[in-house]
């Protein structure tokens, strides 16, 4: 059974689409990379996911229980890393996580040990007993992945675990992150905008625009649909005619010619450009323009991959 | 919820601005009853409720305990709870804490109890600081039927204290910045404090205008629609429910009762009597903490929770 399983989620706010047709499958013990710009629905499906937010239609099950309906079945095995995390200021770290822990309805008793034990983890035991509002930006953030596996969740959502942390720091929480799921067989779906710094720990990504996912795999899968993908160009012409259309069709890769007027648009697979180039002079036209190369799949994941 | 509660008061006793309302109170309303209690110390053992003058009488210019309360009362509940929401949002802890499997209404059920449970314990411990400076100054103790009184003076305070949390809490969900939320409650404060009265008294000469040889019935009515007015608020509910409590002759209210008390001979109520008299007042209190609460309930459930 899969972890999550969410089936055509959408989500409206007064009318504007957060998430528009999303469908999104975790596997157990995999830690996936939820990837998009800021506003692209991140935040929406992870609040869906959780309960927290009831989406406009869509079917969704998290470890087998629709959020919508059993929240708290769902909030009980599953621990959340907000974007914007904050703690009570005034409160020490260790009085941060017990409060969670007895929210939690972790005994007493039990209560203590397991928060020295994650303080530990995350390498804040020294500091425990500090006001939270005497912390930097990254150790709130480990302070934080302490709290969520207080209550030694089976699946952990984390919402820009490394935004706004410095690359040493977000490398250590990356390599946290791995080791929830190597050490503890936790799943893990993180969200981010930041491709290349979590594309090294994902073992599945789904790249999320405009409320849609628009690729799904491996991070070889991904490179595949993109060099697969269709880009299209605008061909102009002094002269156009029939037999030009055909050697346009006969180039290896071309999946489409199309005439609209003097211009004509070419859909491949592949970067044609100097064959198209070829078979215009060869049909003894003049070639005026050559523009185009818009990179369905590819635009979008050149923008993350090169963050 | 306990978690919750546990948590929200222990913070609320703990913080500077509830212990520096808590004495504000304590300091003034001593000072209030150590002068009722001087003007009182002539009275000899048997006078009748003496200790509940102790909140009434005022003496050396200051008003009396009650008065302070009615009017001071409000700020402490208001303090507690304007920011009680906005603030979780505004540090970004209601996601993290939402995220725990507690339903949402435990939450501000929590918060809300924890409010009221740390207001009882002002007003209790205010109260026995009083009585106990009685003792010293007057030097017998407190008879059953003012205990009784004394008691039922407390619940009807920390209702009424409780309608001003809740308004807190109301405003820490409508408004997104505390500072926003903390003015609004202060500007109703004012107006129930202040402007209602004014404004009482404007409709009242308005409607039944009180001009040289009016009768008696044109008094009648100017008084009777000036407590009409007053009704609206909180703070005159109040009023009028602790006085029928702790002055037992109290018959009842505006000046018809007032004439009446010419000609009747006037003897103290039981409490039960008493309560009958003011059980309007007493139930539009509990009517208006729990509408202002059940409004902020709704609206707090209905929330999106966005994380930023």
């Amino acid at each position: 059974m899969p972890v999550v399983e969410a089936r055509g989620l959408k989500k409206y706010y007064d009318g504007v689409v957060a998430v528009d047709g999303l469908d999104l499958v975790v596997e157990e013990g995999e830690i996936y990379g939820l990837l998009g710009p800021n506003g692209a629905g991140k935040t929406t499906t992870i609040l869906i996911l959780l309960g927290l937010t009831e989406p406009t239609a869509g079917e969704v099950r998290v470890l087998g229980y629709d959020p919508a309906r059993e929240p708290l079945k769902v909030k009980r095995v599953t621990g959340y890393l907000p974007e914007n995390l904050g703690f009570y200021d005034d409160l020490s770290a260790r009085e941060n996580l017990l409060y969670t822990a007895y929210l939690n309805r972790i005994p007493e008793r039990e209560a203590r040990k397991r928060v020295t034990e994650v303080l530990e983890l995350v390498g804040l035991a020294d500091v425990a007993d500090r006001r939270v509002g005497t912390f930097s930006r990254g150790m709130k953030q480990r302070l934080g992945i302490a709290d969520v596996l207080l209550k030694d969740p089976k699946f952990v959502i984390l919402d820009e675990p490394t935004s706004g942390i410095d690359p040493e720091g977000a490398v250590q929480i990356l390599d946290m992150i791995v080791r929830l799921r190597d050490e503890r067989g936790m799943t893990i779906l993180l969200s981010s905008h930041l491709l290349h710094q979590v594309q090294r720990i994902c073992d599945r990504m789904g790249i999320i625009h405009q409320g849609k996912l628009v690729a799904q795999g491996t991070l070889g899968e991904l490179g595949a649909v993109v060099e697969a993908g269709e880009m299209s160009f605008e061909v102009r012409t002094s002269r156009v005619d029939e037999g030009l259309l055909e050697a346009l069709r006969g180039i290896e890769g071309v999946t489409a010619v199309e005439r609209e007027g003097d211009l004509i648009r070419v859909r491949a697979s592949a970067d044609v450009r100097p064959h198209i180039a070829r078979a215009v002079i060869e049909s003894g036209a003049d070639l005026l323009e050559l523009k185009g190369h818009t990179y369905t799949l590819e635009e979008i994941y050149l923008r993350y991959f090169q963050g | 919820m306990s978690a919750v509660f546990w948590k929200e008061l222990a913070d609320h006793l703990g913080s500077k601005r509830f212990v520096i309302f808590f004495f504000l109170i304590l300091i003034v309303g001593g000072a209030s009853t150590y002068l009722a209690a001087q003007a009182l110390s002539g009275t000899q053992q048997g006078a009748e409720f003496i200790y509940l003058r102790l909140f009434t009488v005022s003496g050396g210019g200051l008003p009396s305990f009650l008065g302070f309360l009615a009017f001071f009362g409000p700020l402490i509940g208001v303090v507690l709870g304007f920011d009680a929401i906005n603030s979780e949002f505004n540090r970004g802890t209601v996601s993290r804490v939402l995220a725990q499997p507690i339903y949402r209404d435990w939450w501000i059920n929590g918060k809300f109890l924890a409010g009221i449970t740390a207001l009882a314990i002002a007003v209790a411990s205010i109260i026995l600081i009083i009585v106990g400076l009685g003792l010293y100054i007057l030097g017998f103790p407190p008879d059953g039927a003012e205990i009784s009184r004394t008691a039922m003076f407390f619940v009807i305070s920390v209702v009424y204290l409780g309608f001003w949390l809740s308004l807190g809490i109301l405003f820490s969900i409508v408004f997104r910045q505390t500072a926003t939320s903390a003015l609004a409650s202060i500007a109703v404060w004012l107006f129930f404090t202040l402007f209602l009265y004014m404004l009482a008294g404007l409709v009242a000469d308005q409607v039944a205008p009180i001009k040289p040889g009016v009768g008696a019935d044109v008094f009648a009515k100017h008084e009777s629609i000036r407590d009409l007015v007053l009704r609206f608020s909180p703070v005159a509910l109040y009023e009028e429910a602790t006085t029928a409590i702790l002055i037992p002759n109290y018959r009842g209210l505006g000046i018809a009762a007032l004439l009446q008390e010419v000609t009747i001979p006037t003897s103290p109520l039981p409490l039960g009597q008493s309560l009958l008299i003011v059980w309007p007042q007493l139930v539009g209190l509990v009517a208006l903490t729990s509408v202002c609460f059940a409004i902020s309930y709704v609206i707090f459930m209905r929330r999106e929770i966005r994380s930023t």
